[in-house]
């Protein structure tokens, strides 16, 4: 394994940037879509609660792949061109969103009610409330959870493999295939996803640990 | 447009699709089956703390379980070969998703035997029984029924999971509707339509069934 690293540092390094740009991307994105989608849902309109329903119901029953592929063979022949970099990520942000806004929501509802209530009372209104009371609030018993969906995150970018985004993944069948050596390459893949999801998991489960 | 969609799902494609998504379910039952045995026993090793096997077995969860299963499926499909080895698609799949799947379902076992009131275990020694009676009889049976929401929705993950097996040419729906598409570029857009509303369906009601067991926990 160690003969991988020394002989194609270069090409795993590029891959690990590839996956952590595009886990980093697909994370904000999906926090911003995530969290509208968790608010819409709480809101007090019907309509928008019923978007948001549906929003969420299919892109977390639909696998990760088919979104991605979704993107990278559907849309160039009808939208725009794009890259296997660019499907994979948007594929990742709206598949990851939908179990982003399960858990910001999860979070809005274990804040006490009293808690809005007393913010109406003081004559905030729902959004002002959600904004300075509610929010606040819930993304502290959101983040282990939310951790735990970055390093899903991770994991799943490896997606990208299957669309040409030259990810970790996708170097590592590389050289897998140009060394021959399947089983050291691979090692020198997973060691290097490891590095990134371990230390998060773990500090995540001391979060939790730490919260309860 | 419409023409392309009723020229696409003709009597052929859709049982060849429909026999893609009896792949699905035969790999992923099969595989829920497999990892619930050995996640159990694996969680129940982790709960018990022995003394530095648990600790092994631990470590050695939390590295399966933080690796991506596309990666898995290589070292079962491409990595075997290399040890004297050569599984058939199908096996070497239904291998790959039983090893995450069993990490993940171990993780599960071990948050609901620990979310038994200790007290149950006491009231069990007191009575007379062993530790390991206590867990069989007492602590486990009341521990599986807290577990079953969350092992029915990794159930709905594992599903979704197998379409990753496209990559080691495990011919379920995502597999073959390349295939269809392959043959006439007409049909992409109803192929992406129908497996995305195959897996759906199927995901769907068991996402419903996994809600309606935790509501009827609570």
């Amino acid at each position: 394994m160690i003969h991988i690293f020394a002989n194609y540092g270069g090409t795993l390094l590029y891959g690990l940037g590839q996956t952590l740009l595009c886990s980093l991307l697909a994370l904000i994105f999906s926090l911003i879509l995530g969290t509208l989608f968790a608010l819409l849902e709480e809101s007090p309109s019907k309509f928008a609660r019923g978007v948001a329903r549906v929003y969420i119901e299919i892109f977390r029953n639909i696998p990760l792949l088919v979104i991605t592929m979704f993107f990278y063979v559907v849309f160039p022949l009808y939208v725009i061109k794009m890259n296997g970099f660019t499907a994979g990520t948007i594929g990742l942000t709206l598949y990851t969103s939908a179990f982003i806004a399960e858990t910001v929501r999860a979070g809005i509802q274990s804040v006490d009610p009293g808690q809005m209530e007393g913010a109406r009372a003081n004559g905030l209104s729902f959004w002002q409330a959600m904004r300075f009371i509610i929010l606040p609030q819930a993304f502290r018993y959101v983040i282990p959870p939310l951790g735990n969906q970055f390093v899903n995150l991770v994991k799943n970018s490896s997606t990208l493999a299957f669309v040409g985004g030259f990810d970790l993944m996708y170097q590592g069948n590389v050289i897998a295939s140009s060394s021959l050596e399947t089983i050291a390459a691979y090692s020198a893949v997973g060691v290097l996803y490891l590095v990134i999801t371990m230390p998060i998991s773990y500090y995540m489960r001391y979060l939790e640990k730490r919260l309860a | 447009m419409l023409q392309n969609f009723i020229d696409a799902y003709s009597p052929d494609n859709l049982r060849y699709l429909f026999g893609g998504l009896g792949i699905t379910i035969l790999v992923s039952v099969v595989s829920i089956i497999g990892s619930f045995i050995i996640g159990s026993i694996l969680g129940i090793i982790r709960y018990v703390k022995i003394k530095y096997f648990s600790a092994i077995v631990g470590f050695i969860i939390d590295v399966i379980r933080n690796l991506p299963l596309i990666l898995i499926l290589f070292f079962t499909y491409f990595g075997l070969p290399n040890l004297g080895v050569k599984p058939e698609i199908i096996p070497a799949a239904i291998l790959a998703m039983t090893i995450f799947e069993s990490t993940m379902l171990a993780e599960i076992v071990r948050s609901g035997i620990q979310a038994v009131d200790s007290g149950q275990m006491e009231g069990a020694r007191a009575n007379g029984l062993s530790y390991w009676q206590g867990l069989w009889y007492i602590v486990l049976p009341q521990a599986m029924v807290k577990m079953i929401p969350a092992i029915v929705s990794q159930f709905i993950s594992l599903v979704k999971d197998t379409s990753l097996a496209t990559i080691i040419l495990l011919p379920e729906m995502l597999y073959r509707s390349q295939i269809i598409y392959g043959q006439n570029t007409n049909y992409i857009i109803p192929m992406f339509v129908a497996i995305a509303l195959m897996y759906f369906v199927v995901c769907y009601c068991l996402s419903v069934l996994a809600r309606y067991l935790e509501k009827r926990q609570a």
